[in-house]
């Protein structure tokens, strides 16, 4: 077969005119290709998890010595609430989402996520939460309920102020913005695969952010509900939902955050298995074991995870059966994660597997969330958790889990496609570096904490007595917590140098499987030339020539092809929508209304009835081309409207 | 120390085995896992060996099915181990005291039920208790959601607004328990301790006699100055002192205040000097505390103290 490169090239050119985002600052702000908005995502998120990292810095030099006073427990109380509201809300979901919403669409052979405008809108309201709550930070209004918000302490009557409900509202604005991920994720996937990809033919990757979204569109809202109809209803009109005074329930609450709460621990860390398959795919040569397995773990996992939130009340005033239920359903969780691990055992055990950087964040991964794991099915015991609860032992454990299952593979997908988004290698040596400062500063920081919690430290105190005996422990953590700063400096200096001199990567520096590394790193603004035809699991290593093709979308408008739910059999042609600017529009409506709120609920009013004027310029301006926007001609010519 | 490892009634101890037993388990599970893993990195292979896909060995496949089983077999285990040693720790057995806690911001109020009324003792942070005898703690708050934990001598259980709790433990030997607020209950949850004083039970009856009783007038001049201030300058508004005009009950009672060893839910030993700095200014030794400066020339603070001070 010839191929027509001088075509191929007329094409691209067209095909980038029609795809690509304006330029200038009008073009920024109205983008809404799929890779421009997830890469914003990916940069804001991990400037969140430095921000966190920062506030748990100052947490862990106050906790270095008994009776210090570095900050004193108002200013640590905000600490802590933000670093966990920051890591949860506004890193740890936002940032699996985003590498979701740039590589499902590359992984399944599709130029976009299906919904791009509200694509952008999800990332301008969580933009617009990131502001306000680091505007609340540096007023000294941040939040200092804790994550969890526990009422009565965070109703009106305890936390007066606006505290709280920034707290409420920061969740809100995050929330919806997942939810509108995991609705684009879906259908996504559903239906924008390249056709031949059958369900059982889907990456792993997208496998895991497929579950996901569904978990988000099922828990997400109950916390959306819980934060703004209830607790900052109670606290802005007058609702008695949490007040037992009034015929309230203090424990409703906890209820309702948890049952969001647990689902939201697996939000975070199946996505991270997703990364974890491909990588050690790529590294081990060999087609992962127990493709089926790993499927069917992952909606297990999900299922269970909604099962199991009222181990986070174990020490509250329960029914015994009930508790026991709950038992059963957290050491069953256990078996689901073993499966995944086992299977990636076992590919490195039939593979040959080579140590590159990304594949030892794989292996640092499994020797620290197995200890996380293990820790986690201890708490799942009554008996025990009624010792454990709230003390350092359960901080320890949600940090090997949540660093070891998150960040770990987290740091892993970054080694390995950091390449597919800036077309540049990160450093091996320099990155060899950052992978043992971080495992021995999370190892060094968390698994004193173990003890230290069985010795009686509860969590969220900001100072502690010399006589307890925590001193010397404390120390060692904080020293592990030194190491972790470090190695993360580590890595930004390699980003920085790699990004601007470091190897050229080439499509497929890996040899990898999956279909994103059949274009360009980085890829082109319409990701692939043709739409590929997909027949097996693994593209790129069961195509020995060039990936076969389907043609005949248009390249002077924003065409995608739309194939069946199940066997991705070719169905329509559709067009998406071009740049706009409503998104953003629509996202600071969303602000009016939910920062509007907390001082006046009429702003909720006034928020819907601008919202309007967005709604129909979101509808008006449909999926022509717009003024000034460039228009490919059916000559390849390429002219201005 | 005050450590879960060290439990000193039946209920630590069963929960510090149960404790002991899921580390083994857990730590060979992680070993084993662990090497696994770097036997698959590490082991040696042969050339020939294939690495493609297609249909996987059956070996595989027994070990899959193999680890499954075992993880099951394990968590089948403990689920059962728990679900035992959790109805024996139920408290089924009728207590010999029942004691109510109310946890307040920042700090224990301690009422010992009884049939008779007078026989009702309030006390705060320590908590008397006769060793060898089952006690039953019911748990109630008064504001926001606190926790009730001594390590060594039970789990802790939350104290909620609208709820009540009740957990029942034994203290072996006499001895002193160090307990703390578990649950996160705003700026001074780091201290709000509390002091089980398991004593034997003629050491407790003796106690319990004197702390029932209140105590007498103060004899000397100074300390009846600081009752005539404390009366009179606000104190008495927030706080009781069994026997006299004084029926606050927004703080902790002052009854017998001077027979504790610590001041302030275990923030500072219960000495001359800190009484003073406390009263002075608490908000510099707890920032954040409810309780307001007193606002008492030196001769009003130094009167106020030698009467507290007779209150043993």
């Amino acid at each position: 077969m010839t191929i027509d490169t001088e075509a191929l090239d007329r094409e691209a050119v067209a095909l980038d005119a029609v795809w690509r985002d304006s330029p200038g600052v009008w073009g920024w702000l109205t983008a809404v290709n799929h890779k421009t908005i997830a890469r914003r995502y990916i940069v804001t998120a991990f400037l969140m998890f430095i921000a966190g990292g920062i506030q748990a810095a100052i947490m862990r030099a106050q906790l270095a010595r008994p009776e210090s006073s570095i900050v004193g427990p108002d200013r640590y109380n905000q600490l802590f609430t933000s670093h966990g509201t920051t890591m949860m809300f506004l890193f740890a979901v936002p940032m699996m989402t985003a590498m979701g919403l740039y590589f499902v669409p590359l992984m399944i052979g599709a130029r976009t996520v299906a919904f791009p405008r509200l694509n952008a809108f999800g990332y301008w309201t969580y933009v617009v939460g990131v502001v306000f709550m680091y505007v609340s930070v540096f007023a000294n209004m941040a939040p200092d309920a804790g994550w969890f918000a526990y009422v009565p302490l965070s109703g009106p009557a305890y936390s007066p102020g606006h505290r709280v409900d920034v707290w409420a509202q920061v969740v809100t604005f995050t929330e919806i913005a997942g939810l509108v991920a995991a609705v684009n994720v879906i259908v996504t996937t559903f239906k924008l695969r390249a056709p031949g990809m059958s369900l059982n033919r889907v990456p792993l990757f997208v496998w895991a952010q497929l579950v996901v979204a569904f978990m988000i569109v099922f828990a997400m809202p109950l916390v959306a509900t819980g934060s703004t109809l209830m607790l900052a209803a109670d606290r802005a009109v007058n609702t008695q939902w949490f007040n037992p005074a009034e015929g309230g329930d203090a424990l409703l609450w906890q209820h309702v955050f948890w049952f969001f709460g647990h689902p939201e621990v697996y939000i975070i860390f199946l996505p991270a298995l997703g990364f974890v398959t491909p990588i050690v795919e790529a590294f081990s040569g060999r087609p992962v074991f127990g493709y089926t397995a790993i499927v069917l773990a992952n909606i297990t996992t999900a299922f269970f995870s909604f099962g199991l939130w009222v181990h986070h009340m174990f020490a509250t005033p329960i029914p015994e059966v009930g508790a026991s239920l709950f038992t059963a359903a957290s050491m069953l969780i256990a078996i689901p994660s073993g499966v995944q691990i086992f299977c990636w055992i076992a590919t490195m055990w039939m593979g040959r597997p080579r140590l590159t950087v990304a594949m030892l964040f794989v292996l640092g991964f499994i020797f620290t969330f197995v200890n996380g794991g293990i820790t986690g099915v201890m708490l799942a015991s009554v008996a025990f958790d009624r010792q454990a609860h709230d003390t350092f032992f359960v901080v320890a454990h949600l940090h090997y889990v949540l660093l070891g299952g998150g960040v770990l593979p987290l740091f892993g997908a970054f080694y390995f496609w950091f390449p597919k988004l800036t077309g540049r290698l990160l450093s091996e040596p320099l990155g060899k570096w950052h992978f043992w400062l971080f495992v021995i500063g999370v190892n060094v920081t968390f698994f004193p904490m173990h003890v230290l919690g069985l010795n009686g430290m509860p969590r969220r105190v900001y100072t502690y007595a010399s006589d307890t005996g925590w001193g010397p422990l404390n120390l060692v953590a904080s020293i592990g917590a030194v190491v972790i700063a470090v190695s993360v400096v580590v890595f930004l200096v390699n980003v920085v140098r790699s990004s601007r001199w470091g190897a050229i990567a080439g499509d497929n520096p890996w040899n990898a499987a999956g279909l994103e590394w059949s274009t360009g790193s980085p890829p082109p603004s319409y990701s692939f030339i043709h739409t590929p035809r997909v027949s097996g699991r693994h593209p790129l290593w069961e195509t020995k020539e060039a990936l076969p093709v389907v043609t005949g979308l248009s390249d002077r408008e924003r065409q995608v092809l739309v194939t069946m739910t199940f066997d991705a059999v070719p169905d329509y042609r559709h067009t998406m929508p071009s740049a706009s600017i409503w998104p953003l529009y629509l996202a600071l409506c969303m602000g009016v209304v939910f920062i509007g709120s907390i001082f006046s609920p009429y702003f909720v009013l006034l928020g819907i009835a601008i919202s309007f004027i967005g709604l129909a310029g979101w509808g008006w301006s449909g999926t022509g081309p717009r003024k000034g926007e460039r228009v490919a001609l059916p000559n390849g010519a390429v002219r201005s409207v | 120390m005050h450590s879960v490892f060290n439990p000193h009634s039946p209920q630590g101890r069963a929960v510090a085995t149960l404790w002991w037993a899921m580390l083994g388990v857990g730590g060979a599970v992680w070993i084993a896992v662990i090497a696994l893993m770097l036997i698959a990195l590490l082991r040696r292979r042969r050339s020939a060996e294939p690495a493609t896909a297609g249909v996987e060995p059956p070996s595989a496949r027994r070990a899959f099915v193999g680890w499954i089983a075992v993880a099951g077999v394990i968590l089948a285990g403990f689920l059962v181990y728990d679900f035992v040693l959790d109805r024996s720790l139920g408290g089924r057995a009728s207590p010999e005291l029942t004691i109510v806690v109310t946890g307040h911001q920042w700090w224990w109020e301690i009422e010992y039920e009884d049939s008779i009324p007078s026989q009702c003792l309030v006390t705060a942070n320590e908590i008397h208790v006769p060793a060898g005898q089952l006690v039953r703690y019911k748990l109630r708050a008064a504001d926001v959601i606190h926790s009730f934990w001594a390590p060594t001598l039970a789990g802790k259980r939350d104290l909620i607004p609208g709820y009540e709790a009740s957990v029942s433990f034994r203290a072996d030997t006499a001895g002193i328990y160090r307990g703390q607020c578990a649950e996160f209950c705003g700026l001074q949850h780091a201290q709000m301790a509390f002091y089980i004083v398991a004593q034997s039970p003629a050491d407790f009856a003796a106690w319990r006699a004197a702390t029932s009783a209140p105590s007498p007038p103060p004899t000397d001049s100074l300390a009846s100055y600081g009752k005539s201030v404390f009366m009179s300058s606000g104190c008495a508004l927030c706080h009781t002192i069994a026997g006299t005009d004084a029926w606050g009950t927004v703080g902790p009672t002052l009854s017998h205040v001077a027979s504790r060893s610590t001041l302030a839910a275990g923030t500072l030993p219960n000495t001359r000097p800190n009484l003073m700095a406390w009263i002075a200014n608490p908000a510099a030794i707890k920032p954040g505390t409810h309780m307001p400066a007193a606002l008492l020339s030196g001769e009003e603070l130094r009167g106020v103290v030698a009467y507290l001070e007779t209150l043993r």
